[in-house]
């Protein structure tokens, strides 16, 4: 995937952005009290995310269960409603927008979701399932069929399987007709959620390199949400690691694997077990102690202090800024990884850090790889 | 101990199950044998059996439509045959078990504390509750539960989903078991503390000595913790060896996609990812001879016959797998291909 590998680094081909998140914040309201609803907290899921998605290109999303990647994701397409900030499709603000003014939007824009057990109506044959977009979209009746046949096609399913129920389809196949379906009001942008975490090890290959494919061949923009940084790494340009609803790091996907600034990307590489017996036993790894605090209420400063091989005071106290590194990686850390002397010297505060954040860049100290 | 002298020994188990649309071959001839302190890997897809091995080792596949051949024995002692009181001693005695997700694995309306001391108390009829309960309060510090005192009150809503999976192996190492059957014991958590699991049950075998038995589908997790590798598909093993054996001298076609489909952390793979054309066949079905036969790009006319599990390589004769191709071939199509020798993705047939 390789259409926009120059996006968000180098302004030179100056890529377009697709889709612009703007400092988003989602909250959700715990209530309490038998008779009035009393708001009694509220659970940070999303706090001032700032992101942009750009034409063609694949952003991967990766963090922790809790972390709120799929509350982000979802309130992208307008399934929740953000609580903070702005969301811009194409230049268009659809923060507020309401159902019709949506529905244009979500033609270019359509999901994926985890489980295509649970997202495909078990009462309807293939056939309905991918019509009614089609249908919704305002293709003439007599070129419903044929497009659906050619949909099947396309994801590699036989076409004369249109009468089929999905329960007669395996977990990989139910998950091609879940993109069949996203693929056909002909988006610009897939918001993929998991798609392949449900589903065995050689049906996950297919489907990422089904996913490869159309990519190319339709000029397709992905968002791509997974726990698993492996294959997160094979389909992204540019990866954000989220923690208890903000981003930790974004940057291009081999910076990010080779060079992890913040020591929560760099725990979350170290965690996963290499598929090689010799390289697992070389390496030398470091595991963090603990769990993510509770989202209700999140730790001060950074919130990765409390399982943090490498905090301080500072990072008890003052949320750290997202700083912008020369290479245009992304770090929140005060003791940032992996970076040199010179490296510090010219990094600059991202607008994208959140309004929270406190204005101190991180301090030269010589620090190398763990 | 048995004249094998292995601590568990399972031969040729078969284990179909009676359904409406025929008889399910879920477990087709399986055998392995786990040693003391060893950590034995049982991997392959959803439908290859690998579970339900490992829940007739306990008995729990038995049902009414379920049929059973072939045997278990640990230290000699039969399980496939074994009563169901005798079964009752060994469960949770000797062979203890940690399942998936481990929430609906423990009761949500009784206190961790009084699940531990449950366990604790059918197994030994000598031991008083209070020192049952002081037990449980050892037990859960050493699996790194923090304020073990405190919270053997807590109810298990109260605890995350890899606290859980902790007071599991705790409740599994009440009885100081000879053998651990985990299944699938981290596939619900989060990588970070996945890692802490395994860490723990690293020490758990270096400290008790116990076999454990690791169900599994995560190949990363393999390399990371067991000795030897058992590759299961659709009911049967198809190949079995040292972690080294497998991870770099693999013989069956099956292992090698196995093997070239999962992307790595460390590496930066761009295009097409090797993938296994096609999907698991039906058990009620299977194809005739070999059952990876529809899927392999290197069958031919001899693979409608069930090959034998046997050794192909003089020098390592305890790697096995289940292949007509020979020792010579298999080296041939290996480099032939760039990674592993499957081709990329082809069109699904159902």
């Amino acid at each position: 995937m390789s259409v926009a590998s120059a996006a968000g680094a180098s302004a030179a081909s100056a890529p377009t952005p697709l889709l612009e998140v703007d400092h988003v914040k989602v909250y959700f309201p715990i209530k309490s009290g038998l008779l009035i609803d009393r708001t009694v907290g509220r659970v940070h899921a999303v706090d001032d995310v700032t992101l942009t998605l750009y034409e063609g290109e694949t952003l991967g999303i990766v963090g922790e269960s809790g972390c709120g990647k799929t509350t982000l994701i979802r309130t992208l397409i307008r399934l929740l409603a953000p609580t903070e900030g702005t969301i811009r499709f194409r230049g268009s603000d659809i923060t507020s927008a309401r159902r019709k003014q949506l529905t244009p939007v979500r033609q270019q824009m359509q999901m994926v979701f985890q489980d295509p057990q649970a997202s495909l109506n078990p009462r309807k044959r293939v056939a309905q399932i991918l019509a009614t977009p089609l249908i919704l979209k305002g293709v003439a009746r007599r070129d419903v069929e044929p497009r659906v046949r050619e949909l099947l096609k396309r994801v590699g399913l036989h076409p004369e399987h249109l009468n089929r129920f999905p329960h007669e389809f395996s977990g990989g196949q139910r998950q091609r007709i879940g993109i069949a379906r996203a693929l056909a009001v002909e988006p610009r942008l897939i918001l993929l959620d998991e798609p392949v975490s449900a589903l065995d090890v050689s049906i996950q290959a297919q489907v990422i390199n089904l996913l490869e494919e159309l990519q190319q061949q339709f000029g397709l923009s992905y968002l791509f949400v997974a726990h698993d940084l492996s294959v997160v790494r094979h389909v992204s340009d540019r990866i954000a690691v989220m923690y208890l609803g903000k981003v930790m790091e974004l940057s291009r996907s081999q910076e990010l694997y080779a060079k992890p600034h913040h020591p929560y990307t760099a725990a979350l590489l170290s965690a996963i077990p290499i598929p090689d017996p010799r390289e697992n036993r070389a390496r030398e790894r470091e595991v963090v102690g603990g769990e993510p605090p509770s989202a209700i209420d999140p730790p001060s400063g950074c919130r990765f202090h409390t399982r943090c091989p490498r905090a301080t005071d500072i990072c008890r106290s003052i949320e750290p800024p997202l700083t912008e590194y020369a290479n245009g990686q992304l770090a929140a850390c005060h003791h940032p990884l992996n970076v040199g002397a010179d490296e510090l010297r010219t990094a600059s505060r991202s607008e994208t850090s959140p309004h929270s954040a406190g204005q101190e860049l991180p301090e030269a100290e010589p620090v190398t790889a763990s | 101990m048995s004249p094998g002298a292995h601590l568990l020994e399972v031969s040729n188990l078969k284990v179909s199950f009676q359904t409406e649309e025929g008889v399910v071959r879920a477990v087709d001839g399986v055998s392995f044998a786990l040693e003391q302190g060893e950590v034995v890997a049982i991997v392959g897809e959803s439908g290859s059996g690998k579970s339900v091995t490992a829940m007739t080792l306990l008995g729990l596949t038995r049902s009414p439509n379920a049929s059973f051949e072939g045997s278990a024995q640990l230290e000699g002692k039969e399980l496939i045959t074994a009563s169901e009181e005798q079964l009752r001693e060994i469960r949770g005695g000797e062979i203890a078990m940690i399942f998936q997700d481990p929430m609906s694995s423990l009761d949500p309306v009784y206190r961790i504390g009084s699940q531990i001391v449950e366990q604790i108390v059918a197994h030994d009829f000598q031991v008083s509750k209070s020192e049952a309960m002081e037990r449980a309060i050892a037990l859960m510090d050493r699996v790194g539960i923090p304020r073990a005192r405190e919270r053997v009150r807590s109810y298990p809503h109260e605890f995350s989903g890899g606290m859980r999976q902790r007071v599991m192996i705790a409740m599994a190492l009440s009885c100081s078991p000879k053998v651990l059957i985990a299944d699938e014991p981290t596939t619900a958590l989060d990588v970070t503390i996945q890692a802490q699991i395994l860490d723990e049950l690293r020490t758990l075998r270096k400290e008790t000595d116990a076999g454990i038995i690791l169900v599994t589908h995560d190949l990363g997790v393999v390399a990371d913790i067991a000795d030897r590798i058992v590759v299961m598909y659709a009911g049967r093993v198809v190949e079995q060896g040292t972690l080294d054996e497998i991870f770099y001298n693999p013989q069956h076609p099956y292992t090698w996609g196995l093997l070239g489909s999962i992307t790595r952390v460390d590496r930066d793979t761009t295009g097409l990812l090797p993938s296994i054309p096609g999907t698991p066949p039906s058990l009620v079905s299977p194809p005739a001879g070999c059952h990876f036969r529809p899927r392999c790009p290197h069958a031919f006319d001899r693979c409608t016959d069930v090959p034998a599990l046997e050794a192909h390589l003089p020098e390592t004769p305890q790697h096995v797998d289940r292949c007509w191709l020979s020792a010579m071939q298999k080296r041939d199509l290996r480099q032939v291909g760039d990674r592993i020798g499957l081709a990329a993705d082809e069109p699904v047939i159902a």
